[in-house]
């Protein structure tokens, strides 16, 4: 049997997949830096009930495996809310930002924590508010100095996003291992499935590194220059 | 004395951390054009003294008014207070990652909330002032120590303050840098700026101080024009504390 030409009919079908888990990876990092952020601020800034909460958080999702946080979604926590019609898609997408807020707030938490404290105290020395401070001052310099370790993000969510496959999101590996089970053509496929995901993953770093370059400021941050 | 000419008057200020009382009650009136030195061994509470006008370490007791009006206790108008009381610190506290020009420029932006043609043109005024201009584009990390703090006095004038505290202006500097920052300090005093200073710098104070407060252990132990300090025999304290400066940098 020739592997080619399957694998060449097949490949629509592959790109279908690629379109979907590069949907539930950039829906998965929006999410996460969405609620990361401001988890991260809260954990820097503010009360310490506050804190706790989000401490909790972290710890939860940061302590169990994303194939049982996936579950406890899919099968508990979605169904119990009434929330039992979402797509498989949306429970990966999402479960996959929760967790990944859990990670970048604390990516964020550093950075925000080593931004010299001296910047606030001249910031405030001028009258600015606290939150004016925040927003002009620290956080410019604290998301310099969080994008390289936030760059990991991006492969990691990306390797991550493929365990949808288990609550039956049609994503990559979904759509590779119907391709086997049809074919029965093994090897070939998954090399192919694993090149697709290097690409993906070549290509979104190539980006971030270029953001990096971009928005780096002589003399400040991680030598990104 | 006329009151009037009273621009900044501090009473009784106390401040401790934990069981250490760094201020035990200091007061004095600063008349507006005025230079004021204070002098002194390291841990008797100058820098401390200076963060509790401006309320940057809010004082235990005692209370501030700046032209009448109170600015202990004084909630969400401290940011406005704070406008008005510029402070320059030892080891500048630039934003890094914003241009001399933009460092100078975000508080007229977001706190004067001035439009960006303006914003910029007061910016550069200010540059001017102390002799930056030609550096509006580079960032801190570009910048010598003494040009950087020039820059972070051009960003404390930029909001046209009543008063500018420095807290070791150039203790972080050497000396030709220092040399620079000094200059364009005693330019302002010159044209009427008031200026509380804390400083090691003698040479300073004794050209342009209108008065010298010697502090030792939280209080203000001696206090007068530099003249008086150095020269009255009266006077005891600070003499016996520049002697000690002295021997220590010929050891």
């Amino acid at each position: 049997m020739d592997v080619l030409p399957i694998l060449i009919e097949w490949f629509p079908y592959l790109l279908s997949g690629v379109a979907s888990t590069l949907g539930l990876v950039l829906i998965g990092l929006g999410l996460g830096l969405l609620l990361g952020l401001p988890m991260a601020l809260g954990q820097v800034y503010s009360s310490r009930p506050v804190r706790w909460v989000i401490g909790v958080y972290v710890w939860f999702f940061r302590g169990l495996p994303i194939l049982v946080l996936l579950f406890l979604f899919w099968f508990g926590i979605f169904p119990g809310l009434g929330l039992g019609n979402l797509s498989a898609f949306v429970v990966g997408a999402v479960v996959l930002g929760l967790r990944g807020a859990a990670y970048q707030s604390q990516i964020f938490r550093g950075a925000i924590q080593s931004v010299g404290e001296g910047q606030m105290i001249a910031a405030r020395s001028l009258g600015m508010s606290r939150l004016t401070a925040i927003r002009s001052v620290i956080l410019p310099q604290a998301m310099r100095i969080a994008l390289p370790g936030w760059s990991n993000e991006y492969p990691n969510i990306l390797t991550d996003s493929a365990v949808c496959y288990a609550i039956g999101v049609v994503e990559l590996l979904t759509i590779t291992s119907r391709m086997v089970t049809q074919t029965h053509i093994t090897m070939p496929v998954y090399l192919a499935t694993a090149g697709i995901f290097i690409i993906l993953n070549y290509g979104g770093l190539k980006v971030l590194h270029r953001l990096e370059r971009r928005i780096a400021i002589p003399g400040f941050g991680t030598g990104a220059m | 004395m006329n009151n009037n000419d009273i621009v900044l008057r501090v009473e009784d200020i106390h401040k401790s951390f934990g069981g250490n009382e760094v201020l035990r009650g200091v007061s004095f009136d600063v008349r507006r054009g005025e230079t004021k030195v204070f002098i002194g061994p390291s841990g008797t509470g100058k820098s401390t003294l200076l963060r509790c006008i401006n309320q940057l370490t809010p004082p235990d007791r005692g209370r501030v008014w700046l032209d009448g009006e109170e600015v202990t206790n004084s909630g969400a108008r401290i940011n406005y207070f704070r406008q008005k009381i510029g402070m320059v610190f030892q080891n500048f506290f630039l934003f890094d990652h914003l241009t001399a020009l933009r460092n100078v420029e975000l508080a007229l932006l977001k706190v004067r909330g001035m439009g960006k043609a303006e914003a910029r043109e007061k910016a550069l005024t200010e540059l001017r002032q102390v002799g930056m201009e030609d550096w509006a584009d580079h960032y801190p990390a570009e910048l010598s120590g003494g040009q950087a703090q020039r820059v972070s006095i051009a960003r404390a004038l930029a909001m046209d303050p009543d008063v500018i505290l420095f807290d070791e202006p150039t203790s972080a500097l050497d000396p030709e840098l220092t040399r620079e920052v000094l200059e364009v300090m005693k330019k302002l005093a010159r044209e009427g700026m008031t200026m509380l200073v804390v400083t090691h710098e003698m040479g300073f104070a004794c050209s342009v101080a209108n008065e010298v407060l010697f502090m030792e252990n939280g209080v203000v132990a001696e206090q007068g024009s530099p003249d008086l300090l150095l020269h009255d025999p009266r006077f005891t304290r600070m003499k016996d504390f520049i002697g000690r400066i002295d021997s220590r940098m010929e050891d």
